[in-house]
């Protein structure tokens, strides 16, 4: 046989080409529609099927997701999954499957270590109030550090590919936007303003209006409080600065694909649908669309609607097939119950069909995971849904 | 227990892809042709609670959707004029130019600034009375505790000035069982489940707010008794299949394989709904939204679920 003729466009058209040639994967979509699941999941088969080594980098997975990556302490730390839980799923990986959790906190400590002048003004800084709040609560520093570990990850140079699994956030858009959003406060005119000698800011006429509103409604000594953080903070800026632009550029990098996680709900895809459009603007490549729970294709055939409902409406003609069974009126109430389940479900199944065939680009990559009816328990459960998308 | 409705501020609240904002918007409804005067707020800057009712926008300036049902979105920055002119008398037009241009610096930077100015308004709202009742599509389970505890955490960084002066009655009147109460929504899945859990213990162990009731949404129909399923699954054998599509003449497996799938997805349902069951106190009360099989999620599915609620509380 002739080799096939390479094509001109070098487009993925599984999951597995398109992992084979790309190093970092960022899961992403609203909550609740299997991220962390499926990212897992990919990154088990990538594992088992390109080999090297490859790590997952999760948020908050669930107790049982964690368990059958075989992780049982939360924390930054890097951990191999056993061979033993692949050998236990009968399946002999090409290369390693490497997990991790993030830890918020940690993560900005570490980060503040590696860039604070010295160690008075590191010390000072994580004894802060402020940054406490900051690091440990502000919902956005979650977004950030997330992509600032990947970084951290991914120029280590360790792993093969890299699959993350990004935080729930208000706004899938707000981990993109986390990087610029920090390098542009470190360069802000309020920053500036905040930082300055205290002198110099009441004297200063262009903020003394705001001086005056900002004291009257939060009173200077929390200003002085927040000034000092910043000042504190503010000798790590270039630090920051330059590693924030490094983050942001990983993102956009070559190596780097999206992987956008939806179900077929409408809020869910709608929200999928305004990512894929946030990263088309911004140039960053959309990889797959990875639609979860999907119901059987079978409920929308139309052919079975009419054997629905003779069910509903005639189970006598069927009663006398299955009288050995049980008394026919038993045996007729389960027939017009098996009917109008079959109904329902066909409502949604073709509910789902119309959201799907609405969707308005596609990716280079489409897959959809069935219903999976059972929970996720262990690796094999994993690679059974990898399976699924893989292909 | 106060009964729901009769309280002054629910934050209703749950996991992402719940139906959160379904609810809060069933339950505005219910209040409002109750005759309750009822304010339903938007906190989640994703603007589709509009969709719930299908009656266009909703704006920072609450709007009349129908008798008694009226309807905002938060926005900070305009939560923040409207307390400028309010509280300092403060003709904001002169001066507001300089906070406008830094205020997402500022709400990004200072921990709970954000926080406290939806609170803010919303207890606001309460303290005037001027609503019966107002419900809040509030943030997803994972900062919702953030959010409620803003005043307390600004009470404490916050030495003097006005602010510190204003978190004391918005305190009171979150901390007022009588008054404001959470309403966590969840759905027959593993990840819900373990979020509500989490987030119950939280609230008690975090807050002094009073947790109101868990709505759990999406649950499926029993479809057969015990007697019942063991007689489908002697259906099943091939030989019945095919006997059966015989007599209706057309293939009945799909039929049949529907069913399977609806049993399936019940019994691991009904394990996590004895798992939420077991991590609550007893004593909270719970109401069950079923799962709607329909085509639409507008305002026809709101009245829905609202009639339905109506029939739990």
């Amino acid at each position: 046989m002739a080799p096939r003729k390479p094509t001109d466009t070098d487009k993925a058209r599984t999951l597995e080409q398109l992992l084979a040639t790309k190093e970092i994967a960022i899961s992403c979509g609203s909550g609740g529609v299997g991220k962390t699941t499926t990212a897992a999941a990919a990154a088990a088969m990538a594992s088992v099927h390109l080999g090297g080594k490859v790590l997952v980098l999760t948020v908050d997975p669930a107790k049982r997701l964690a368990n059958a990556l075989g992780l049982e302490r939360f924390g930054n730390t890097e951990t191999q999954v056993p061979p033993s839980a692949f050998a236990a799923a009968g399946v002999e990986p090409r290369g390693e499957l490497w997990a991790a959790m993030l830890d918020t906190k940690q993560s900005w400590d570490d980060l503040v270590r590696r860039h604070a002048p010295d160690a008075k003004t590191k010390d000072a800084i994580l004894a802060n109030s402020i940054y406490q709040n900051i690091s440990g609560r502000f919902v956005q520093s979650h977004d950030y550090i997330a992509m600032e570990r990947l970084y951290e990850i991914h120029t280590a140079g360790t792993y093969d590919l890299i699959v993350v699994d990004t935080p729930p956030t208000r706004n899938a858009m707000d981990f993109l936007e986390a990087p610029e959003r920090m390098s542009d406060f470190f360069s802000s005119k309020l920053l500036r303003w905040l930082t300055a000698p205290s002198k110099n800011r009441v004297m200063s006429l262009a903020s003394k209006p705001f001086y005056t509103v900002a004291d009257r409604i939060l009173g200077s000594q929390f200003l002085e409080d927040i000034a000092e953080f910043f000042t504190l903070f503010q000798s790590m800026a270039p630090g920051f600065v330059e590693r924030a632009d490094a983050v942001s550029r990983t993102l956009g990098d070559k190596r780097t694909t999206f992987l956008v996680v939806s179900t077929l709900e409408a809020a869910p895809l709608d929200e999928a649908e305004f990512f894929i459009g946030a990263l088309e603007e911004r140039k960053l490549h959309l990889g797959a669309l990875i639609l979860n729970k999907v119901l059987p294709s079978y409920l929308r055939r139309t052919a079975s609607t009419p054997v629905a409902k003779k069910l509903i409406s005639d189970p006598g003609s069927v009663s006398p097939a299955l009288a050995d069974l049980a008394e026919p009126a038993d045996v007729e109430r389960v027939l017009s119950t098996i009917g109008e389940s079959f109904l329902n479900y066909q409502v949604v199944a073709k509910r789902e069909a119309e959201q799907r065939a609405g969707l308005a680009s596609s990716p280079e990559v489409v897959a959809a995971v069935p219903y999976f009816d059972a929970d996720i328990h262990n690796l094999g459960g994993l690679l059974a849904l990898g399976e699924k998308i893989w292909r | 227990m106060v009964p729901l409705l009769d309280r002054k501020l629910l934050f209703v609240t749950g996991k992402g892809g719940v139906g959160k904002s379904t609810i809060a918007a069933s339950l505005a409804l219910l209040a409002a042709e109750q005759g309750k005067k009822t304010l339903v707020c938007e906190v989640d800057a994703k603007g589709n609670l509009a969709d719930f009712y299908e009656a266009g926008e909703t704006s920072f300036a609450a709007r009349e959707l129908q008798p008694n049902l009226w309807a905002m979105s938060m926005n900070t920055e305009e939560s923040l004029k409207e307390y400028l002119s309010l509280q300092l008398k403060i003709p904001f037009v002169a001066k507001i130019g300089p906070i406008a241009r830094t205020f997402d610096f500022i709400a990004n930077a200072a921990p709970g600034v954000k926080e406290i100015l939806t609170i803010g308004k919303l207890t606001y709202e309460v303290r005037e009375r001027n609503y019966d009742l107002v419900i809040v599509d509030s943030v997803a389970s994972g900062h919702i505790v953030g959010q409620l505890t803003a005043p307390t955490g600004i009470n404490e960084l916050v030495q003097v000035g006005l602010v510190r002066n204003q978190t004391q009655w918005m305190m009171d009147i979150l901390n007022d069982p009588a008054q404001t109460g959470v309403v966590i929504v969840s759905a027959p899945e593993e990840m819900p489940v373990a979020e509500t859990i989490e987030l119950a213990q939280r609230l008690d162990a975090e807050t002094d707010i009073d947790l109101a009731a868990v709505i759990v949404n999406r649950v499926l129909p029993e479809l057969f008794t015990e007697r019942e399923e063991a007689l489908f699954e002697a259906m099943r054998t091939p030989r019945k299949i095919d006997a059966i599509s015989k007599a209706v003449g057309g293939a009945v497996k799909p039929v049949f394989d529907a069913a399977e799938l609806a049993v399936t997805l019940r019994r691991t349902r009904a394990g996590h709904l004895a798992t939420l069951r077991e991590g609550l106190d007893p004593m909270l009360p719970m109401m069950f939204v079923p799962y709607l099989f329909t085509r639409t999620h507008g305002a026809r599915a709101t009245r829905r679920v609202a009639e339905l609620l109506g029939e739990e509380l």
